[in-house]
């Protein structure tokens, strides 16, 4: 089994899993993925809102996963990045393609793919992965 | 406020123990604790316990009350810490505020972990219910990981060496092999740790800690009792501080603003500086963490770190001896337990009698203990005097 899943925990963050949609405070305009539902900053006079971000971005800093932590070990290896998105926050997230061609600072934009499976049975993960914009 | 000394300090050899449980480490621990503070059980008064994730390692939580029955403390309070990697220095910090309080006069503070009786994948996962479960660990990510992005980004920015990321592993091995109860008691060369296997680039498996079984124990007592005791050692400061959980949501991937604010609190409070320190006990748990501690504690500038290793200021007869006695890497990471064997290795330098490991004329300590990746960062001063 790969981290802690169930069919409620993927419903509720169907939007953001699947289709990069956070959130944004329209008090101080600062926008949140993934999507909270209380700006930190304007705390309770924050007024928040659903927020889609492009998926654009670039490479903050990287590395090559080679010891998978369950339910990843057959994808070894595979790069994981944080990457800064253009509307302004950072996520975690794969980079599909060539390893040898991701480097920090290179443009990415999301891709919608597979990202594990529970087990024979079980559910499989979709969500949101990158590929380096040449 | 009034004063708290540390009286009593005891860890178990750290490895895997197939042949011992949670319970059993801890009862060990608790055990030569109390005979080093020449008292008996029915003394203690309270009991807190760091444990990290005994739920997912052996299926059993509620190991504070355990701790208190099997080792005949019933029925003192028993409070169980949980902080990640973090989880005993928090546990010795709540210690030191329900003496400081008034409301115990003396108190035990340990920390456990059982982690060898599950698979090493399934031991990844469980540790990286450090992480931010749902954005972090759902995408692959483990701890070396998180820590591999830190080095990446040190490498870019500062010009950090891979070579000098080795240089820690061999101090620490170094001082590690000195040390009886450490799981890998022996030295190993730059060479070895850049051969050894990929992890997640740039860590190979030579940056990391392992996987550990162990415990430890200190017995904690008032300003008041403490000058009863031989060779009291004091608890000077103690910062906490906390930082988003997810690596991703910092601002700086080269530096941990907990480490930084913890820091600030417990020198404060030491009035004391960094080149007033003699002794310091980091969090390797990855060879790169050591440097980016060496740096938030105000060793050397930001940056630096790598450098201050490559010109082996962090060894024992260096300007700023740092893991003295083998660190996560060497003697092993058995995760709620590692925060209280650094502060027993800060005491028993303190102390001035640590044998092969001593180093001469310390007089004071530091010891910084992170969970997760930077999420809880606990730093505690202690002194020979006050
Ligand atoms: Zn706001």
């Amino acid at each position: 089994m790969p981290y802690k899943s169930s069919v409620p925990l993927f419903w509720r963050l169907k939007d953001a899993k699947y289709s990069l949609v956070g959130t944004k405070c329209i008090t101080c305009n600062q926008v949140f993925f993934p999507p909270a539902d209380f700006c930190p900053q304007c705390r309770r006079k924050g007024k928040i809102e659903k927020f889609q971000f492009s998926g654009n971005g670039e490479v903050v800093s990287y590395t090559v996963i080679r010891v998978a932590p369950e339910g990843f070990e057959k994808y070894v290896p595979y790069v994981v990045a944080i990457i800064q998105l253009d509307e302004g926050t950072r996520i975690s997230g794969q980079i599909i393609g060539d390893i040898n061609k991701v480097e920090i600072e290179k443009r990415v934009k999301s891709v919608f793919r597979r990202i594990t499976e529970d087990n024979d049975q079980g559910l499989i993960h979709y969500g949101i992965k990158f590929e380096i914009v040449d | 406020m009034r004063r708290v000394a540390v009286i009593g300090a005891g860890y178990t050899k750290f490895g895997e123990h197939w042949n011992k449980s949670l319970r059993q480490l801890s009862t060990e621990a608790g055990a030569l604790a109390l005979e080093d503070a020449k008292l008996e059980g029915k003394d203690i008064q309270a009991l807190y316990i760091g444990n990290m994730s005994s739920g997912h390692f052996i299926g059993q939580e509620h190991v504070a009350a355990l701790a208190a029955d099997q080792s005949g403390l019933t029925p003192i309070p028993a409070t169980r810490v949980e902080a990640a990697c973090a989880s005993s220095a928090l546990a010795f910090r709540q210690a030191v505020l329900s003496i400081m309080s008034g409301k115990h006069d003396i108190v035990i503070a340990a920390g456990a972990e059982k982690m060898t009786d599950i698979t090493g994948a399934s031991a990844l996962s469980t540790l990286m219910g450090a992480g931010d479960q749902e954005w972090e660990s759902s995408i692959g990510l483990t701890f070396a990981g998180l820590y591999a992005l830190m080095a990446q980004r040190h490498m870019k920015d500062y010009g950090t060496t891979r070579e000098q990321m080795a240089m820690v592993s061999v101090n620490n091995h170094k001082n590690g092999s000195l040390n009886p109860l450490a799981q890998h008691p022996f030295e190993i060369t730059v060479e070895k740790v850049l051969n050894s296997s990929l992890i997640a680039d740039p860590l190979r498996l030579l940056d990391c800690s392992p996987i550990t079984d162990g415990a430890a124990a200190v017995v904690l007592v008032s300003e008041e009792l403490a000058k009863r005791f031989e060779n009291p050692i004091w608890v000077l400061g103690s910062g906490q501080a906390s930082d988003t959980l997810a690596l991703h949501n910092r601002n700086s991937m080269t530096e941990m603003l907990s480490t930084k604010v913890a820091a600030k609190i417990a020198y404060g409070e030491a009035k004391l500086k960094p080149e007033n320190i003699d002794v310091v006990e980091v969090h390797d748990c990855f060879s790169i963490n050591e440097i980016i501690a060496i740096e938030d504690l105000g060793f050397c500038e930001k940056g630096q770190g790598g450098k201050f290793v490559e010109d082996n200021k962090i060894a024992r007869d260096g300007e700023r001896p740092v893991n003295t006695t083998g660190g996560l890497k060497s003697i092993g990471h058995p995760v709620g337990a590692t925060g209280i064997r650094q502060i027993i290795d800060i005491v028993k330098q303190l102390r001035g009698t640590y044998g092969s490991l001593q180093i001469n004329g310390a007089k004071t300590g530091l010891a910084l203990n992170i969970g997760g990746s930077g999420a809880t960062a606990a730093v505690h001063i202690l002194g020979r005097e006050y």
